[in-house]
């Protein structure tokens, strides 16, 4: 029995009714995601107009170079940019070796045990702490110190640049941990065992060919870490950051203001005048920040594809 | 992977190399020494730990001894900050950051699903290389950054125009709520899609196989695979909104407020804990240790959320491996 071929005309792949229908559905769902993925970008575009258009006439090198004022024609952010520089710059030295420290004893030396289970839980948990928690703890030990029975645990620094750097250290360090966990895992066993096999020691091994391997893991997660330090502001305002600073900062000793804080302080005021130089001061703070993200994503697509 | 044929056949060789390794451990003088310096450094995050609980504990304890525990967590009444007229329950302030947890999700848990979506099902890989980063860049716009705009654009430009200059007050939390959800957007979007990119090709594949469209596959078939790290996303954010502080502070306002109403004046607890932060109060005083108690409270919250969303991502992660 043979059967007639089909006319052409009679049967068609466009699909009917209700597999069209599900198509049809299929394919506009596209556009509805796209859509939905860019809203939160198109908001920080739009955000960032906004603050184009308000901080830009005020943004000038009278405004970089000038210290805080009453008159918001006046007020610049020369005490606040110096204190970010001072802030970030301690932060920097204190919380990194501790990081690389605590990460290459983990993947490298720690012995697998309860100990350091402990410690990498106790991480992943540090690292959801909210900021201003830590400002707690850093007002409660750094700024105040720790005194028990009449002995100096800790000393008190007060509101100094060095209470504040050691409140974002603490609070970059799970961060920057694990960021430095993660790239010390991506070095490759080969390396290590060749380097073992070869007759170096495990110290000798992590100088020479776990760390120069992980670097570039490394620096991403800190510059990242670096840059949420930058914008920190509650942990600051909560260990009584919040001065007003006319002078520059010469030690680690002073009282210190940052961008962010001076943004906040702007902000609170009702006139419109100090809404335009804190636009002008997000300015100056993105700059810095999405400088800092351009960096580590820079750093992290170069060494990618080697 | 080149080395894993050769190390197998000479194990009693690789015994006999461990053994000499172990004893070049430490064959240098100071290294030793060095590793003993890596050990402190572990011990840091320890003490941070210990540091964090004691001092928020040791006040809370403190607190206690002037309000009883039945008055913080029966009591609905927050009014810390005026003399005479102290009333100190939590219930206010746990309202207030509850409003914003609900309102922010409302916006965000959409939103941030359908870009996991679109990345991880229909975005070429070119597009989502491009589309990810700048999604991530959302969250790392500093949070002071995000107050701003809640208040002087969203509660002026954006809320007023719709719902009415008289309705809305200038400190409301749907302000500092839409802000918040656009800060945890990458939060939820970045988890949720790494958790559909887990999803073997296998169940993608039946599904087609099977003639569902590319919307059915990714709706019925991998979100629901994908689910525990969808929820893991969501705590995650929560958990982040909870400990947000300089958006609520700026935006929502300050006074304690019971209510889940987006159009409202509320104080979340990091909202109060920044005013007494910011009015330096003495200490010693109640208004010192009641930031404790708040403080301990957010903490057990947030602490509370994100061993459950580890849990989750552990208990579930093995599922298809």
């Amino acid at each position: 029995m043979a059967l007639a071929p089909p006319q052409s005309d009679q049967i068609s792949l466009r699909a009917q009714g209700r597999v069209a229908r599900r198509q049809a559905f299929s394919r506009l769902s596209r556009y509805v995601l796209l859509l939905a993925t860019v809203t939160g970008i198109g908001v920080l575009a739009v955000l960032a107009v906004d603050t184009m258009v308000r901080g830009l006439p005020v943004l000038d090198w009278q405004f970089i170079t000038s210290y805080p004022s009453r008159n918001a024609v006046d007020a610049g952010l020369r005490s606040s940019l110096l204190g970010t520089v001072w802030v970030m710059g301690t932060t920097i030295i204190l919380a990194i070796p501790v990081a690389i420290g605590t990460a290459v004893f983990l993947e490298e030396f720690a012995p697998k045990g309860r100990f350091t289970s402990v410690v990498r839980l106790n991480i992943a948990n540090l690292a959801g702490v909210p900021s201003i928690i830590y400002g707690i703890l850093g007002l409660t030990v750094f700024v105040r110190g720790v005194e028990l029975q009449g002995v100096t645990l800790f000393p008190a620094l007060g509101t100094t640049i060095l209470a504040g750097s050691l409140t974002l250290a603490l609070m970059i360090l799970p961060m920057t941990v694990i960021a430095s966990v993660e790239a010390i895992r991506q070095v490759p066993p080969s390396i290590r065992d060749g380097s073992l096999a070869l007759g170096a020691t495990r110290l000798q091994t992590v100088r020479h060919h776990t760390l120069p391997g992980a670097l570039p893991g490394i620096m991403t997660g800190t510059i990242l870490a670096i840059s949420r330090a930058a914008g920190e502001t509650a942990a600051l305002i909560m260990i009584g950051a919040f001065a007003f600073i006319a002078f520059d900062n010469k030690s680690v000793n002073e009282d210190f203001t940052t961008v962010a804080i001076q943004i906040y302080n702007w902000t609170t005021r009702p006139q419109e005048a100090f809404r335009a130089n804190a636009a002008a001061g997000i300015i100056v703070l993105m700059v810095m920040v999405i400088g800092l993200n351009l960096v580590a994503v820079l750093i992290r697509e170069r060494f990618r594809r080697k | 992977m080149a080395s894993e044929p050769t190390t197998a056949p000479m194990g009693h060789d690789a015994a006999l190399l461990q053994k000499q390794m172990q004893h070049s451990t430490f064959k240098r003088p100071g290294e030793l020494a060095v590793v003993a310096l890596l050990w402190l450094c572990g011990t840091i995050s320890l003490i941070t730990t210990v540091l964090i609980v004691t001092t928020l504990f040791g006040e809370t304890i403190d607190f206690f001894r002037e309000v009883s525990p039945a008055e913080f967590f029966l009591e609905t009444r927050w009014q810390a900050l005026i003399p005479g007229t102290e009333s100190f329950g939590i219930w206010e302030l746990v309202a207030g950051t509850a409003n914003v947890v609900l309102w922010s999700m409302v916006f965000a848990l959409p939103l941030g699903l359908a870009a996991a979506i679109y990345l991880s099902e229909y975005a070429h890989p070119r597009t989502r290389s491009i589309l990810k980063p700048i999604l991530e860049v959302l969250a790392g716009v500093p949070t002071v950054v995000y107050a701003f705009f809640a208040l002087t654009v969203v509660t002026e430009y954006v809320l007023r125009p719709i719902f009415g200059a008289d309705r809305v007050p200038i400190f409301n939390s749907l302000s500092a709520s839409l802000m918040m959800a656009v800060m945890i957007l990458p939060t939820i979007a970045s988890v949720s899609e790494d958790a559909m990119a887990n999803v073997p090709r296998e169940l993608r594949e039946g599904a087609y196989g099977l003639g569902a469209t590319r919307l059915e596959v990714a709706i019925k078939v991998v979100l629901p695979a994908a689910l525990s790290g969808v929820i893991a996303a969501v705590l995650l954010a929560i958990a982040r909104v909870i400990g947000e502080t300089m958006i609520v502070a700026l935006a929502a306002g300050s006074t304690p407020n019971l209510t889940l109403m987006p159009l409202e004046g509320i104080q979340t607890m990091t909202g109060y804990m920044l005013q007494v932060g910011l009015g330096d109060a003495a200490r010693g005083t109640i208004n010192y240790t009641s930031l404790f108690a708040v403080a301990s409270t957010l903490f057990v919250f947030t602490f509370a959320l994100n061993v459950i969303a580890t849990w989750i991502v552990n208990r579930f992660r093995e599922a298809y491996e």
